[in-house]
Parts: structure tokens; sequence; C-alpha cells
């Protein structure tokens, strides 16, 4: 086979033996556009979390540190104690008792009935909060963010420290009811 | 005429005055625009030379409806399928961020064999493909309860554009995706660096990342310069201002695939990655707030699946008692807003008119008794029901609540 890439004065020159245009019957599978990304790079850009913890960064919060950063940059969005907005309710424990949301269209979705992954909270805080200064906070504040939220979803205790091994841990009640939707089209039915 | 008047004139396009109307902007707030008065004879008049950038006239004023969060694109004032760019619906959750396209960079890595860094110059220098299709909010279906409501207020997060860009599958083969890679996760550069996870198996079938919109460069409210696009899915998945595709074998459970973009459905469950928009149809003309005139009517409107092409759409003039087959106007594209046309004949007395799309799949869009039964009332997301107009006594067409229950 012959090498793709070509000295550009072996073409202009005309030394090669062969032609410096290939027509589109050879498509490449690789141009070679784009420069290669570092490992340094893509650890500063790659901030997502997965539910098994992969991606958290060294550190920890406790719940009493969450609530001093909860208080002075979050109350004023979410509430004093995160049920009273005026946006997003972040606070709602789950509740054997409480009609099914496909029953219950006004029912509150929050981290303690509707989240289904622990991870999730840390990753979303992380990259879009607090919303006038996202990506402001210390990874440390993060995490201290996520367990004062977890507290108060009851979903831990008051001495639990979240970090990256405590996390991925956390059992959160709504999983149980996450489905993938398996529907495909077709004459119904149109659930 | 002096020099300094025949400037002005050619400047006001003949217009020699100005009138003052007021118009309803789009956050609900009345505001005073101009309106040039047209030439008593055109033919009369040296009209405005030709200039860098083309307007409406001024008697055409299609406007988005705009909201904290998203804004409607004016579907009862559109022909056709193409909507104009700057009509195009808009959601975000952080705003529009404003990038520079020199500095714009893509990363793909995780389960690659080549992690690369794009420039936009070299997502421009593959292979592009250009191809028609609709984008649509899983959020495109507002439970109105009266009766003065239009198209766009009903379902105005749907709009359609030729997109360009390259495939992202030629991507996948640049960086060499491993073959144990099964999601990818894509992230925006906006404040909310917003992300989805994706089955590879999209990536690999008709993904594309954009960098074009009806012939000129992505509008800013779309993602320029690059965004993800993913023909028939919900808009949330078609990531704007695209900066980063991780390749994994499990998605990531962002916020945006758990707490949002999920529905709950029958027994408690909640269904999540509900991608694909089901089929929808929408009559345009005539809706609210058309006058109608006894005689023949032309009914308009617009239908799409999200699952291939529209195989059909039916029109029922009579309440739904019976329905007839529209004519599809070509072109019929796969994953398209398709447009319909029905030739009515009307009698001048009280009725209702709704049109209902069926796809090539065989799906029939649903009444929204039947999707209520199916999937109970939990949800406002991927609700796609036949939409009726009522048309009254005396011409007035209005929208026809439904209970939602």
């Amino acid at each position: 086979m012959f090498k793709l890439r070509m000295p550009y004065w072996a073409c202009v020159a005309g030394i090669a033996m062969i032609s410096c245009e290939r027509d589109s019957k050879s498509v490449p599978v690789h141009f070679g556009y784009g420069r290669a990304a570092t490992n340094q790079e893509i650890a500063a850009k790659a901030i997502a979390v997965r539910p098994d913890g992969t991606g958290l960064p060294a550190g920890q919060g406790t719940v009493q540190e969450g609530a001093a950063v909860y208080a002075a940059k979050c109350a004023a969005c979410h509430g004093v104690t995160g049920v009273e907005g005026p946006f997003n309710i972040l606070v709602a424990p789950d509740s054997a008792n409480a009609v099914p949301f496909d029953r219950a269209p006004q029912r509150i979705r929050a981290i303690g009935n509707y989240w289904p992954y622990a991870t999730t909270v840390f990753d979303y805080v992380r990259r879009a909060m607090p919303f006038n200064a996202p990506g402001s906070l210390s990874d440390n504040e993060v995490y201290g963010v996520t367990a004062w939220l977890l507290y108060a979803n009851k979903l831990i205790d008051t001495a639990t420290v979240i970090n990256a091994k405590t996390l991925p841990g956390i059992v959160m009640p709504a999983r149980k009811y996450y489905v993938t939707d398996s529907r495909k089209g077709g004459d119904g039915p149109y659930e | 005429m002096s020099q300094k008047m025949t400037r002005r004139r050619l400047l006001l396009g003949g217009a020699a005055t100005a009138a003052v109307v007021m118009v309803k902007s789009s956050f609900g707030k009345m505001v005073q625009t101009g309106i040039p008065q047209a030439a008593t004879d055109p033919t009369k008049i040296t009209g405005p030379l030709p200039g860098p950038l083309g307007t409406r006239s001024p008697f055409e004023q299609p406007v988005r409806k705009a909201s904290l969060t998203s804004s409607q694109t004016p579907l009862q004032d559109l022909y056709g399928i193409i909507t104009p760019s700057d009509l195009h619906f808009e959601r975000h959750h952080a705003g529009v961020p404003a990038i520079d396209p020199h500095t714009y960079e893509l990363t793909i890595h995780g389960l690659v064999d080549r992690p690369t860094v794009f420039s936009l110059s070299d997502l421009k220098r593959f292979p592009a493909v250009s191809r028609i299709c609709f984008i649509e909010c899983s959020g495109n279906f507002r439970k109105p309860d009266r009766e003065a409501v239009t198209p766009q207020d009903i379902c105005g997060l749907t709009s359609q554009s030729e997109w360009t860009g390259v495939m992202l599958s030629t991507l996948f083969r640049e960086v060499g995706v491993k073959p144990n890679a099964s999601w990818f996760l894509a992230e925006g550069s906006d404040a909310a660096a917003m992300t989805r996870s994706i089955p590879v198996s999209k990536g690999w079938d008709d993904a594309m990342i954009v960098y074009a919109q009806n012939g000129e460069a992505i509008r800013p409210q779309q993602g320029y310069p690059a965004r993800l696009l993913l023909p028939g899915w919900e808009g949330n998945t078609s990531i704007k201002w695209l900066r980063r595709i991780e390749l994994s074998d499990a998605p990531f459970m962002t916020r945006e695939e758990t707490s949002k973009y999920t529905e709950p459905v029958k027994d408690g469950k909640i269904r999540q990655f509900s991608f694909t928009m089901d089929a929808r149809s929408i009559i345009t003309y005539p809706s609210y707030p058309v006058q109608l005139q006894k005689g023949w009517v032309e009914i308009r409107g617009i239908a799409w699946s999200g699952r291939g092409k529209i195989a059909g759409v039916e029109l029922s003039t009579d309440a739904g008692k019976t329905w007839n087959a529209a004519r599809l106007q070509e072109p019929v594209l796969d994953k398209a807003h398709t447009y319909f046309r029905y030739l009515w004949q009307w009698n001048g007395d009280t009725t209702e008119i709704m049109s209902r799309a069926t796809d090539e799949t065989g799906y029939t869009q649903p009444t929204l008794k039947e999707l209520i039964a199916a999937r109970g009332i939990g949800t406002g997301y991927h609700l796609n029901p036949i939409t009726a107009w009522l048309v009254q006594r005396g011409g007035e067409v209005v929208y026809r609540p439904e209970k939602w229950q």
C-alpha cells in the first residue's frame, strides 16, 4: 500500500509517481483532521460523574458544612429548607403512602422521591449551580451541599461524610421505579 | 425634489410617513412599532435599493411567544415545512452562550482509540451532509383550559430546518470508537453545561454535528457554532453549543435524564430514555383566531413522526364521526414536518375539525383520552393527542379544551 501522506514538495515538484488526488471511491476511514487531546486536557474537561462514582474528585463535605453553603448560595432560589421555592423544590422525602406519580400530576418531584442516583446531585450542582454563578463552588463545597440535600431528604444522618467513596453507595428510593422505554411505534397501545 | 429629500424617500421605501401601531411583543407587553404606509401607487415611486440584509414586509409580523425558558414558533403564520431560522423555537436552561467560532473546540474522548480535539474549521473539512428534519421539545403540549389559544400556544415547541454538518458516524470512525462503547455523553458549553447520555447506536445511525441551518451559520439560539442533531428524538437530546462527547459503556444518569425528561407511567413506574417523538399533527388553518366564511375552505396543517415518514393524515370535519384522507404535500421526508391539505365545504353549521397522523410504522396519533387511559395523568412529556378546533355558527374558530383526567 502507498502511504497516503506525501510531502507537499513532492507533489509540486512532480517527483511522486502517483497522483496527489484521490477520488471519492476510496473514502478514507481516517481523514487526519483535528489534533490529539492530551490526558491533562481531558482530565480538565471531563467533569461528568457516573452512578458508580467514576469521575468524582477528591475532597469531602459534611451536612453542617453544606448547610452553610446552602443557606448562603442556594436558599434564595430553592427556599430556606428546600421546599419553599420559588424555583425547583429540592426536598421531598419518599413516602410509601404517597399517590403514585402517574396519578398525581401535581406531586412534587424532588431528590428524595424522584432522583434514582445520588451521584447526579453532585454532578448537577457542580456543573450548573448556583444559577447566577455556575461552576463557582469548590469540590468540597459541592460535596457539602450534596450532603445537606441528602440529609434534608432523609437519606443520610448528620454524621455521614460525603466523598467519592460514600456517595455512590447511597441507595435512592426512586431507583426501583425507573424503567427504560421499549416502545417501537407500530399500531399501539399508546402508553 | 431636493437631493436630501430623494434619499429620504429611498430609505423609507417610498413611504412618506410611518404609522405607529401597537403590537404585542414576545413578552406580552404592548409596544409601539412603526409600519410604513404603503405608497398609494407604488409604480410611481422608486423603491429602496439593494442592501446587505433583507427584511420581512412590515405588514408581516410573525413572532415567537417567549416565556422565561422558551419561545414558541408561530405555526399558524407559516407556509410549507421550513421554519424561518429567526422563528425557530427556543428552549434553553441557562441562556444563550456567546462563543467565538475561532476558539471553539469539540473534544471526543473516552472509549476511543484516538481522543481528538476538533476546531470548527476541522469539522467543516469533513464531508458534509444536509437534511431537513424537525426538532421538537418533549414538553411540547400545553393543556389549555380555554378556547382562545393558537397552534403556537398548543404546540409551538416544534420547528423545522435544513441542517448541514458532518455525520457523527464519520467522527466516530475518525476517533476509532471501541467495541465496548454503548453510550456517549454529549455536553454543551452553556452555563448549565447541559448533558444527555445517548446510545452509541443513534450516533452510528443518523446523528449529526451541524453548523449550518437553512443555508447560513446556525443561529446562536440554536447552538452556534455547532450542535448535536438527533433526528426524530426529543429536542433536549440535540445538545446545543456542543463541546464534548465522552464514549462510555453505560449512561451517566444526568439530571436531565432522571429528574427531568422522564415520565411517570402506569404502576408507579417512571419511564426513562423515551427518546423518540411519537406521530402527531395539528391543523394550523383554520385555527383560532381565524374568522371563517361559508363555502370552500382548504384545511391545512403539519404532521410529523420521530419514527420515520408520515404515511397518511386523516381529517374529520364532523367532530370525529368520520375520517377522510388529506392530501400530503411533497416532499414527504423522514422524521420531518409534512404539510397536509384537505378541501372542505363549510355549510355554516357548528362543528369540530381535527386531524390525525399515521406514520410508516403504523402508529396512529391517539386521542387525549386514549393517552391518559394508557399512561395516567402524571406527565407533561411526550403528549401527542389529536387536537380539535371548534368552528362556531358565526365562523369563529376556537380551540376545544379537553379535560385532563
